[in-house]
């Protein structure tokens, strides 16, 4: 057998001395898709991404967690509604609710199941237009200090890639004004709501700012050629979703930042 | 025989039916002929059970056993030079083929068709063509890295199409996005000749190290066999025989039986859970289970290894209890695989269905008898050889000659037709005709359906639609990935069949090679009419003999694919559209080529010459005209026009490159500034002086072997010298202008980048919602 990994695969390497001490748990669900991508923008950005599988009943030394897209159990029932009952997720929402404040970040399908957690508040409906989508996406950094936009600056527009069936933000009238009056809506649609989200929120954070959910990817624009292409067509935009994993690593790791 | 299960039906029992030879069966009802059924009880010295006639029923149909084309498509195995056996690692027979990429990585690729089941229900039947596609590439021990949907409608303002393209979009997405797949690519045609006979194709490719290439057969005796993945439901049963097979006909009593029903999830986990087998060698032998199910999987499992197996069909995990073992055999249950494990790696492979919650049950073993034996509760209901059910079902020599209409159809040439009349000529007349290009059917933008397919996960996609090719990353490490196309043109095909289909590989290749990657090998599928239908039959058998020729010339080997017959509806069948995939390799993906220009300055140059050569052309299907002969093939100007966009791909002499094909100069120009949205301004005097063409012609005949280029000014003399030195005519028509947003030709108004764009983007909108 092969010792090099099949295209992708999910495989430890550590890379930037200074941040290759931060383990980063990247969880897989049965019908994840997005797990090594989430893996390979930890490694981008300098740490070790740790594979995290959702029947382990430990979640192991982990520094942060990212929950990846994708379609776990098929999202038959309801989009995340089964996975939140995974033995890891138990772990995982102790963790985020401890005083250490683990570090969490839901992507799309890992956004949908931190709702159905409860570890953010609202849900995901169908999209208004009823059809999946998948474009480049201009998003509006609303909030610069949770733990995963650090590195980015407040108002700051970038473009990710966005791709979802049930990607529709609601929550009820008193949430969403919560929401905006605690400053956790962490991200809005710029120029194109893709999917009938209340209020263009793209993004959200608990209200400690460990926790945040998104449906767009940040994942998917951290390597140069592999990211969205800038919408002026001259380059730039295709790593703007690596300040997530910078952020995060720089808040684990101190110092710099 | 005191059990449940005889209450509920008869065992036919091959001693029982040795007994019975009289007994009559539905053999007709299954699709069988008569000749068909007398060599079946010579082949068995028997009248076969109710069990082996289901068995043969569907691996004797067209779709599974070739039997109309197998003596045609021999010519792909024979027209091959030992050059281009250097890289094939498998050849045409397995699942699929495999092509060496270097540095021990390996690639495999194939394109199927899912016609009919899309055509009676599109959602399910575009999904499962997907899902079918990928188990192919898993059986082959690869990891599934992208896939590709060519699609072909029928009239885009007829009612039914919007039911037809909604439901398949819908299924490729909602099936494709699910697995993690990238789709990267495909076309969209649409034509009335595809009403009742759409065409939905699924091109899937995977790669590998070479040490994991996993074969489809049975070795070893005493080695167990296991079924695993979905249960095995009533969905698909006899599709593979029936549904495929026999045109829909109104006279006819409808056989349509229900099409097999896709469960994207099962797949993902069939996937990882395939991969982690792999890995750790846990597998001799796997088979994914598509047409004919069962029957498929065992007698070829049986039939490439050592030559038999025992299979207790009880053992079968059922969705539905009351199948009987013919509808288990046949049921075309997605989502499954059998596989052969060692007797020693029963724990591990259990181990790791275990992790995925995948169900399996171990249903035999592997003998040294020869036969396939089929057991019910422990009589015996099969006992074949299963080299007679897979490999040895009727050959047919069917009959065939150029059709009577075939010279008239040639001889009504567009140029001087009645639909010919007022030609544009003035600015802007010409202006109007471009825009009236671009926002047409064909030519139109393609967002509405590529918005709803993933084409970023994985991470690894380094160009998909609109750029001529997708192209998938292979190794992280450095680079190394490889790039796809799919073309036909039907109405070409129509024209003339042997050229036509020679021009569907020409384009395929050209647009790989457009992306800067070297054109390795082809895939096939080859969507006809009836081949009972001697007109039909030799426009399949020219296009054979000219697609093997071309691949010849070329050099590129086709290392499988599909073929998809009785296409039509009546006596009215589709354009013959054999639709060609060529893959290419790029050892490094960051120098890929994109479609679309953007640096302000650089230089234009259109590659190649043109002719005026309009008949088949989208200009002459806008204005309802279909005649004449299509453009002239080229493989020797297609083959140094391919050197020459690599070598500048790989030194870094342009920096967009896109392909002239259906709509010609005018298309490519449109959809070059369009793709970042950067204006240029063109002047095509030099060109009609050189190869005396008006303008109107320059812009819409669609001569082949031409590109157009963008080349930093910095390259344009290395370039230009370039092209000199291997004698292959290039000419500078003009410059990127990033300020403008126009599109200017010299003798057209003006074209406003925004107005393009809307009539480019408006059209599906418009039609689909």
């Amino acid at each position: 057998m092969t010792s090099i990994p099949l295209i992708g695969e999910a495989v430890a390497v550590a890379a930037e001395p200074r941040l290759a001490g931060a383990k980063i748990g990247v969880v897989t669900f049965p019908g994840t898709l997005d797990d090594r991508d989430a893996a390979r923008a930890v490694r981008l950005a300098g740490a070790t991404a740790v594979p995290l599988w959702h029947a382990d009943t430990e979640l192991g030394d982990v520094d942060a967690v990212i929950i990846p897209g994708g379609f776990s159990y098929g999202d038959y029932l309801r989009a995340g509604a089964i996975s939140r009952f995974a033995p890891l997720m138990t772990k995982i929402i102790d963790a985020a609710n401890s005083d250490a404040k683990l570090p969490v970040l839901g992507i799309c399908n890992g956004f949908q199941i931190l709702t159905e957690s409860h570890l953010l508040p609202g849900s995901m409906i169908k999209n208004d237009h009823l059809k999946f989508i998948c474009r480049d996406q201009t998003l509006r950094v609303e909030n610069a200090n949770t733990a995963w936009t650090l590195d980015y600056a407040d108002g700051q527009e970038i473009v990710v890639p966005l791709k979802n069936q049930d990607g529709q933000y609601i929550a009820d009238e008193k949430t969403l004004d919560a929401l905006e009056a605690e400053g956790r809506v962490v991200f809005r649609y710029v120029g194109f709501n893709p999917n009938g989200s209340r209020r263009d929120i793209a993004g959200i954070s608990n209200a400690a700012g460990n926790v945040v959910g998104l449906m767009p990817h940040p994942e998917h624009a951290v390597e140069v050629g592999f990211g969205p292409e800038s919408l002026d067509g001259i380059g730039g935009s295709d790593t703007d979703g690596l300040g997530f994993f910078t952020s995060v690593l720089n808040k684990i790791v101190g110092g710099d930042k | 025989m005191t059990t449940e299960t005889t209450k509920k039906f008869n065992i036919d029992t091959v001693e029982h039916a040795a007994k019975t030879p009289d007994t009559e069966l539905p053999w007709a009802e299954l699709g069988l002929k008569q000749n068909e059924f007398d060599e079946i009880v010579k082949v068995l010295g028997r009248r076969p059970t109710g069990a082996e006639l289901a068995m043969y029923s569907v691996m004797w149909s067209e779709h599974c056993s070739y039997k109309s084309s197998k003596n045609h498509l021999r010519q792909f195995g024979e027209k091959v030079t030992e050059e281009m056996k250097k890289d094939m690692l498998v050849g045409i027979g397995e699942n699929a083929g495999v092509t060496n990429l270097g540095d021990g990585w390996a690639v495999t690729f194939k394109i199927e068709s899912h016609n009919s089941p899309s055509f009676v229900e599109p959602y399910q039947g575009a999904a499962t063509g997907i899902g079918g596609i990928v188990r192919d590439i898993i059986s082959m021990g690869a990891r599934p890295v992208a896939v590709m949907d060519p699609l072909r409608f029928g009239a885009i303002d007829h009612p039914d199409t919007a039911r037809v393209m909604h439901g398949a979009v819908a299924g490729i997405g909602g099936y494709g996005n699910c697995l993690g797949l990238p789709n990267i690519g495909g076309e969209m045609v649409f034509d009335s000749v595809y009403q009742g006979n759409p065409l939905v194709n699924a091109l899937a490719v995977g790669v590998m190290r070479h040490e994991d290439i996993r074969l489809a057969n049975a070795s070893g005796k005493g080695n167990k066999v296991v079924l695993f993945g979905a249960r095995t439901g009533g969905d698909g049963i006899g599709g593979a025989s029936v549904l495929a097979s026999e045109s829909f006909d109104d006279t006819k009593p409808s056989k349509r039986p229900a099409v097999q029903v896709g469960d994207p999830f099962a797949e993902k986990v069939l996937i990882e859970c395939c991969l982690e087998l792999f890995k750790g060698s846990l597998v001799e032998g796997i088979q994914d289970l598509g047409a004919a199910g069962i029957s498929c999987a065992t007698s070829e499992l049986a039939s490439n290894g050592d030559g038999g197996m025992e299979v207790e069909l009880t053992s079968v995990l059922l969705r539905d209890p009351t199948l009987t073992p013919g509808e288990i055999l046949m049921s075309e249950s997605q989502e499954r695989m059998m596989a052969v494990v060692t007797p020693e790696n029963i724990e591990a492979f259990e181990a790791v269905m275990d992790k995925w919650a995948v169900e399996y049950s171990w249903l035999g073993e592997v003998t040294d008898t020869g036969r396939l034996i089929i057991t019910w509760e422990g009589e015996v209901i099969v006992d074949v050889d299963p080299r007679t059910v897979a490999h040895d079902g009727p050959v047919y020599d069917r009959p065939f000659a150029r059709p009577e209409w075939q010279d008239s159809v040639q001889a009504n040439s567009f140029t001087g037709s009645v639909e010919d009349a007022g030609r544009p000529s003035a600015p802007s007349e010409l202006a109007a005709a471009v825009t009236e290009l671009v926002a047409s059917p064909n030519m139109c933008s393609k967002d509405w359906i590529t918005n709803q397919y993933d084409r970023y996960v994985g991470g690894n996609t380094a160009m998909a639609f609109p750029d001529d090719a997708g192209v998938v990353r292979v190794d992280e490490e450095t680079g190394l990935g490889v790039a796809l196309a799919t073309d036909a043109n039907g109405r070409y095909t129509y024209l003339e069949p042997y050229q036509g289909a020679q021009l569907a590989l020409a384009e395929a290749y050209r647009n790989v090679a457009t992306s800067g990657a070297v054109p390795m090998a082809v895939s096939d599928c080859l969507n006809f009419g009836s081949p009972e239908d001697p007109d039909v039959m030799w426009q399949l058998a020219e296009a054979i003999r000219g697609l093997s020729d071309a691949c010849m010339e070329l050099g590129i080997p086709v290392t499988g694919g599909n073929v998809s017959l009785y296409n039509q509806t009546g006596t009215t069948p589709i354009h013959p559209s054999p639709v060609v995939a060529v893959l290419g390799k790029l050892d490094d993906v960051a120098r890929r080529t994109p479609s679309g220009w953007r640096e302000d300055g650089q230089a234009i140059y259109l590659l190649g010459t043109t002719a005026a050569e309009l008949d088949g052309s989208e200009w002459s299907n806008l204005r309802g005209h279909l005649g004449g002969l299509p453009p002239k093939v080229d493989l020797a100007a297609e083959r140094q026009l391919g050197e020459i966009l690599i070598n500048a791909s790989r030194d870094g002499m342009v920096d967009a490159a896109h392909d002239l094909s259906e709509g010609g100069l005018a298309a490519a120009l449109v959809e070059s500034s369009l793709r970042y949205g950067v204006g240029a301004r063109i002047a095509l005097e030099e060109l009609l002086e050189r190869d005396g063409v008006d303008l109107f012609t320059a812009l819409f005949s669609e001569s082949q072997a031409r590109a157009i280029v963008s080349v930093p000014r910095s390259e344009e003399v290395r370039f230009k010298d370039m092209c000199t030195a291997r004698g292959f005519a290039h000419l500078r028509i003009g410059v990127v202008d990033a300020a403008s947003a126009k599109l200017e030709i010299n003798g057209v108004d003006e074209l406003s980048l925004d107005a393009l764009r809307e009539a480019h983007e408006a059209t599906l909108p418009k039609y689909f919602g």
